[in-house]
């Protein structure tokens, strides 16, 4: 962490997106920003990568496909072949049709819950978690833009941030 | 205003003459009397294919052939079948002769079906952007429009095909065959239903309903442009709103008319909405494709790739809508398996997995793996090498649809299935992209054709 942060408080979306822009324009470093609620185009206007989660998404539902796909065969077909309907119960293939729902149910399974459980630990939030946000207001209608103070003339930077919008203005040092 | 270019023009008229001559060739190869199969079977085998050369076939699949193709004149003399060994081989003979002589009609019907399904599915998909009032789409308003503008003239073809059938000119509905009724006990009983003045007023009563929405729509969203209030923009709603009630019930019984009733002892209950949703990602389809070929030639600057991306959404979910229709549909009568529902399936698994089961492959894994991705969606090449898949995918979806109960075990993909492709395509094309030159390409009046313009995501 930063030694030295401003945190910087706006109490509208629009003008956070905005004074994001003009931080990132000045060359100041954002170091992360606290929002109520998700603010649709910060992820870009902050200069993020672009996420990854689908694409453990999409492993995770090949994985729930391949062991649906497992599963069945060991149920169905090698452990307990069952005469249901009279359906060809001694080979997977021609009896595949009748697992295709639950092949279906798996993948979607997998890939939601594995993805959610990822998004979780990404996020470092777990039960128990202390919370990391520095306002408790920024949980209800304030939105804080964290700013790296520590190269730049914090008189300066507090007026440029007083210019784009801010609200309200706090130096944290972490000495 | 977009001017049609000579080059498309060209093209679209020489693949117009191409399926014509195509076409004559078909009908004129077709065989006329049982002398031709026998010399053309002869021939075949001589070229050793052996698609057709399933002799001896199992007397299983002959009683659900016999209950599948009830349209030999001779089905009488397959009841008392096995009483001269002799008669069952002119039978035969006689069944694959039927076949090939509708053969080229069936070409020509599923390629007119094709064609004239996207332009439904894009009025629908137009209707439906009225009545939610969708914000992003009103830049491709024209373009839907435009491709709209098939549905009179290829429905009125259908409607010729139809009326032509009930004259007897082919044998593609062999309920109307007074001699096939005469011995079908099941038929008779649907005669209420299924005659054909009434089949014909049925299907002059909903070509005609689409015809008229499809103009009053157009119309008002012409006189949009010029007007100085809303009102044909709430005129516009209210007419879409009607549309998509009376498309709904029109186009579930167009579906049982023009397709199920091909095996008339057959039914499925969710049929007219698997071919809504053929027709639906088909029409979204040309739809990308249009767009993107006209802002390749520098129209449509308004255009911009969200656009694309969101129609390429569209191909995507409805293309799993399609297969979930498709395998829902398949999967209650393979699992039920009562002899009178799954002979349908029976007969295109033995005959027909080769499109059966490939435009399962064209329509949903093709499209479920190359769209998944977001960003590929944005990217042009991608969306139209999927649109094309998809359209191919489509039309066996059709031929799959049709193709069994009008010619049996005796397809192939020959000279008359192109050319008819060929030929409605031409028109299809000729039809679309000079109905666009008859207005702006921008809704410059619609109340969302700012925040169209300005959609981003």
């Amino acid at each position: 962490m930063a030694s030295k942060v401003i945190h910087a408080i706006y109490n509208d979306d629009d003008l956070l997106l905005q004074a994001v822009k003009q931080v990132r324009e000045a060359r100041y470093h954002i170091g992360e920003i606290y929002t109520p609620m998700p603010v649709h185009g910060l992820d870009k206007a902050m200069g993020l990568e672009p996420t990854r989660l689908a694409i453990t998404s999409f492993l995770y539902g090949v994985v729930g496909f391949a062991v649906s796909i497992a599963m069945m065969n060991f149920i169905m077909i090698e452990d307990w072949p069952q005469d249901i309907g009279g359906k060809p119960s001694f080979s997977f293939i021609q009896n595949m049709p009748a697992f295709v729902p639950i092949m279906f149910e798996l993948t979607v399974f997998f890939a939601a819950h594995l993805m959610v459980i990822t998004f979780y630990m990404r996020s470092r939030l777990w039960p128990f978690k202390e919370a990391e946000n520095p306002d408790v207001r920024t949980t209800d209608d304030m939105f804080l833009m964290e700013v790296d103070a520590a190269n730049h003339n914090v008189d300066e930077l507090t007026k440029f941030l007083y210019d784009t919008g801010a609200a309200e203005i706090k130096l944290i040092d972490n000495k | 205003m977009y001017t049609l270019s000579s080059k498309l023009k060209l093209t679209a008229i020489i693949f117009m003459i191409v399926g014509a001559i195509g076409l004559v060739i078909g009908f004129l190869q077709a065989p006329s009397n049982l002398d031709d199969v026998r010399e053309m079977m002869a021939a075949e085998e001589h070229h050793g294919e052996t698609s057709h050369s399933e002799e001896g076939e199992t007397t299983f699949a002959e009683a659900e052939h016999s209950l599948l193709l009830d349209d030999e004149p001779s089905r009488n003399a397959e009841e008392d079948h096995g009483a001269e060994a002799g008669a069952h081989d002119t039978e035969h003979l006689e069944h694959t002769l039927h076949q090939l002589q509708n053969k080229p009609w069936a070409a020509v019907y599923v390629a007119a079906f094709f064609f004239f399904m996207i332009s439904l599915g894009v009025l629908a998909f137009y209707a439906l952007q009225y009545a939610s009032q969708a914000g992003w789409s009103p830049v491709l308003f024209r373009v839907m429009e435009a491709i709209s503008a098939y549905i009179v003239p290829g429905g009125i073809i259908m409607f010729v095909l139809l009326a032509l059938s009930g004259l007897h000119m082919n044998h593609l509905f062999v309920w109307m065959d007074p001699e096939v009724v005469a011995h079908d006990e099941i038929i008779q009983k649907k005669t209420a239903y299924l005659n054909v003045p009434f089949f014909l007023i049925r299907a002059a009563i909903f070509l005609a309903g689409w015809f008229l929405f499809r103009h009053f729509l157009v119309r008002n969203s012409r006189r949009l442009d010029e007007a100085t209030d809303n009102y044909y923009f709430k005129k516009n709603f209210k007419l879409a709103a009607g549309f998509l009630v009376f498309f709904l019930i029109s186009e579930s019984i167009m579906s049982w008319d023009w397709i199920m009733s091909l095996d008339p002892h057959w039914f499925s209950t969710l049929f007219g909405w698997y071919v809504f949703s053929s027709m639906f990602v088909s029409g979204i389809t040309v739809i990308a494709l249009v767009s993107i070929y006209l802002k390749s030639r520098g129209y449509l600057p308004f255009v911009n790739n969200s656009h694309i991306h969101d129609l390429a959404k569209f191909m995507f979910g409805i293309s799993i809508f399609w297969t979930y229709l498709w395998f829902s549909q398949f999967m209650l009568i393979w699992y039920s398996n009562i002899p009178e529902e799954v002979v349908y399936f029976i007969s295109r698994i033995e005959n027909y997995s080769l499109p059966f089961f490939g435009m399962v492959v064209l329509n949903f894994v093709f499209p479920l793996l190359v769209l998944m991705n977001s960003d590929y969606k944005r990217i042009n090449w991608f969306v139209v090498m999927t649109g094309i898949v998809i359209l191919i995918g489509h039309y066996l979806d059709v031929f799959t649809m049709v193709m069994p109960a009008t010619v049996g075990e005796s397809w192939f993909i020959g000279i008359p299935e192109i050319s008819a492709v060929l030929f409605f395509g031409g028109l299809f094309t000729f039809v679309v992209f000079n109905a666009l030159t008859k207005a702006p390409l921008l809704a410059k009046r619609n109340p969302f054709i700012k925040e169209s313009e300005h959609f981003h995501y």
